[in-house]
């Protein structure tokens, strides 16, 4: 018999290499982020005394405050729309599909095997001045004068932002909405839920898996968002993504760039983990 | 019921307009005379086409990134091959707090990934080129990898193996002899997604890649010159084509794990 029993030994041999990969490449580096966001440095040299200036200034200068809300802003609100659209496509798919389920989940994934940076960049072209909406607008004779108000802000990063995020969320919510053992659903009805009832009752809490998958999938990812806001976002829709680049590149100012990286790190891992125990809290109680 | 399914089939349908307009423009714009991205557009041309063949910065990005591709996804997808087999076929202390270590780099913005590697190469005063990238390509393709693999040794017969090492077969020679031809499909699937985050992942590379740029690198650059745009456009709608055969391949490999298991199961 092939024993499945404990077996640290042989284990640890197979995962020696990729766990020394991971800590060199990315422990590491992490780490070192840590140590170089308490140090402090005056144009090319580097003054390692430890200081906790660097954090002073990310939580207290108005801008960097005001990067970190809009960041959160836009990766929620991407979130939030992200899953009012992929909800209720993977709830048509799941229920509705019939034997075509897989062509529909393909034909929703197709778009999104363009480059992600041209798909973006696309979203400029859409919403600018001379752009496919404005034109098309115009030809309808709807508008005189083309919209500004859609480009280089924050709405034009949420909306690139929610297209570019969509399918992955739709997935996730899929698979979910998959899982549910149909007999249950008789079983509601049988016991008098009408349709609303057993959305609310039956159906929707028991994808809430998915539904915090699709959240963490989306939300991690945006806050980051370095691209979309740089393309489409002109100067009233920079995420702290930008900022952090600035600060490696031509700010000169790398520790302070390392501490704004650690404070979105932690950001990001606080609201996940809130995203994560809200389920937990909610699988509970059902 | 019928009318709920009705307007919910509206609303499926509108949004696959939403996902496909972006992707809609590209050959639009590519096969479009006019050097102006806007509309309305001019007669159909494939100038920009042509002008690709003379582009010599964009041979040589697509050189960089294919091979930045291939190297960082079979690294990756060897990290994968050994944590998944550690996995599937043990148990072990610390096993679940482990997996979750080697999955982390899908739960850190890459952004925050480059950086840090940025500070450590910089630190270290190693010069920026395609191995540094490759590095950090590996990193985010390993979980992913880990992950497809993981089906894929899952989906094994444990009595095959068993009847290789009965038969006096080692334990290395049941892997390399039997364990491996029989996950190939998992392998080759692990390659193409590994290659096809390789080819688009931008973040990373921007801040690693130094004078050699990869091919998102050199796109970036081109959108601050409008008169390289439409070249662009040509270029992404050779990607989208290239994305759906590699797409098709990842699909009918996946289908074959499917079908490895069903023969299993008869």
């Amino acid at each position: 018999m092939i024993e499945t029993s404990i077996n640290n030994g042989k284990a640890w041999r197979l995962l020696g290499g990729p766990f020394a990969f991971a800590m060199l490449l990315l422990v590491a580096p992490l780490l070192l982020m840590l140590t170089l966001s308490f140090w402090t440095q005056d144009y090319l040299t580097l003054d390692k005394t430890f200081t906790l200036n660097n954090y002073k200034e990310a939580f207290t200068e108005p801008i960097y405050l005001m990067l970190f809300k809009r960041s959160l802003f836009i990766a929620l609100s991407v979130t939030f729309l992200t899953l009012l659209i992929a909800f209720p496509i993977a709830y048509y798919i799941s229920f509705y599909g019939g034997k075509k389920k897989t062509l529909w989940i393909f034909l929703i994934t197709i778009p999104f095997w363009t480059s992600y940076l041209l798909r973006m960049f696309l979203w400029k072209v859409i919403l600018g001045y001379n752009g496919v909406f404005n034109s098309f607008l115009s030809w309808l004779e709807l508008i005189k004068e083309p919209l500004t108000a859609i480009l280089y802000n924050a709405n034009a990063v949420i909306i690139a932002l929610t297209h570019g995020w969509a399918p992955f969320a739709i997935l996730p919510i899929f698979v979910s909405l998959e899982k549910i053992d149909r007999s249950i659903l008789e079983a509601s009805r049988d016991l008098g839920d009408g349709p609303i009832q057993q959305f609310f009752r039956v159906i929707l809490p028991l994808s809430i898996p998915g539904v915090v998958a699709a959240s963490l999938i989306v939300f991690i990812p945006t806050i980051g968002e370095y691209i979309t806001p740089k393309l489409v976002g002109g100067t009233d829709g920079l995420m702290i993504a930008n900022m952090i680049q600035v600060q490696f590149s031509k700010a000169n100012n790398a520790p302070l760039g390392a501490a704004l990286s650690v404070s979105s790190l932690i950001i990001v891992t606080v609201i996940s983990l809130i995203f994560v125990f809200a389920n937990r809290h909610f699988l509970r109680k059902y | 019921m019928g009318s709920d399914a009705k307007y919910l089939r509206l609303f499926v349908i509108i949004s696959l307009v939403f996902f496909y307009l972006p992707a809609l423009l590209l050959p639009i714009f590519a096969f479009n005379e006019s050097q102006v991205i806007a509309f309305p557009i001019g007669g159909f041309s494939l100038r920009w086409f042509k002008a690709l063949l003379l582009e010599t910065t964009l041979h040589q990005a697509l050189g960089n990134s294919l091979y930045i591709a291939v190297v960082s996804s079979i690294l990756g997808t060897f990290l994968g091959v050994l944590t998944a087999r550690a996995y599937s076929r043990y148990d072990f202390s610390g096993k679940k707090a482990s997996l979750s270590f080697i999955l982390t780099p899908l739960v850190i913005p890459e952004l925050i990934i480059g950086v840090a590697l940025l500070i450590v190469l910089i630190q270290l005063g190693l010069p920026l080129n395609l191995y540094t990238v490759i590095l950090g390509h590996t990193l985010l393709i390993m979980p992913f990898s880990t992950l497809v693999m993981m089906s894929a040794f899952n989906n094994l017969d444990r009595s095959i193996e068993e009847a290789s090492l009965d038969l006096g077969e080692t334990s290395i020679g049941t892997f390399r002899r039997i364990i491996l031809p029989m996950v190939s499909p998992g392998l080759i699937a692990s390659f193409i997604i590994g290659f096809t985050i390789s080819l688009d992942e931008f973040m990373i590379a921007f801040f690693l890649s130094g004078t050699q740029p990869t091919l998102p690198v050199y796109i970036w650059a081109q959108f601050r010159f409008p008169v390289k745009l439409p070249g662009v456009m040509a270029l992404g709608t050779l990607l989208i084509l290239f994305s759906l055969l590699l797409l098709s391949l990842s699909e009918y490999f996946r289908r074959q794990i499917l079908k490895s298991k069903i023969t299993e199961v008869i």
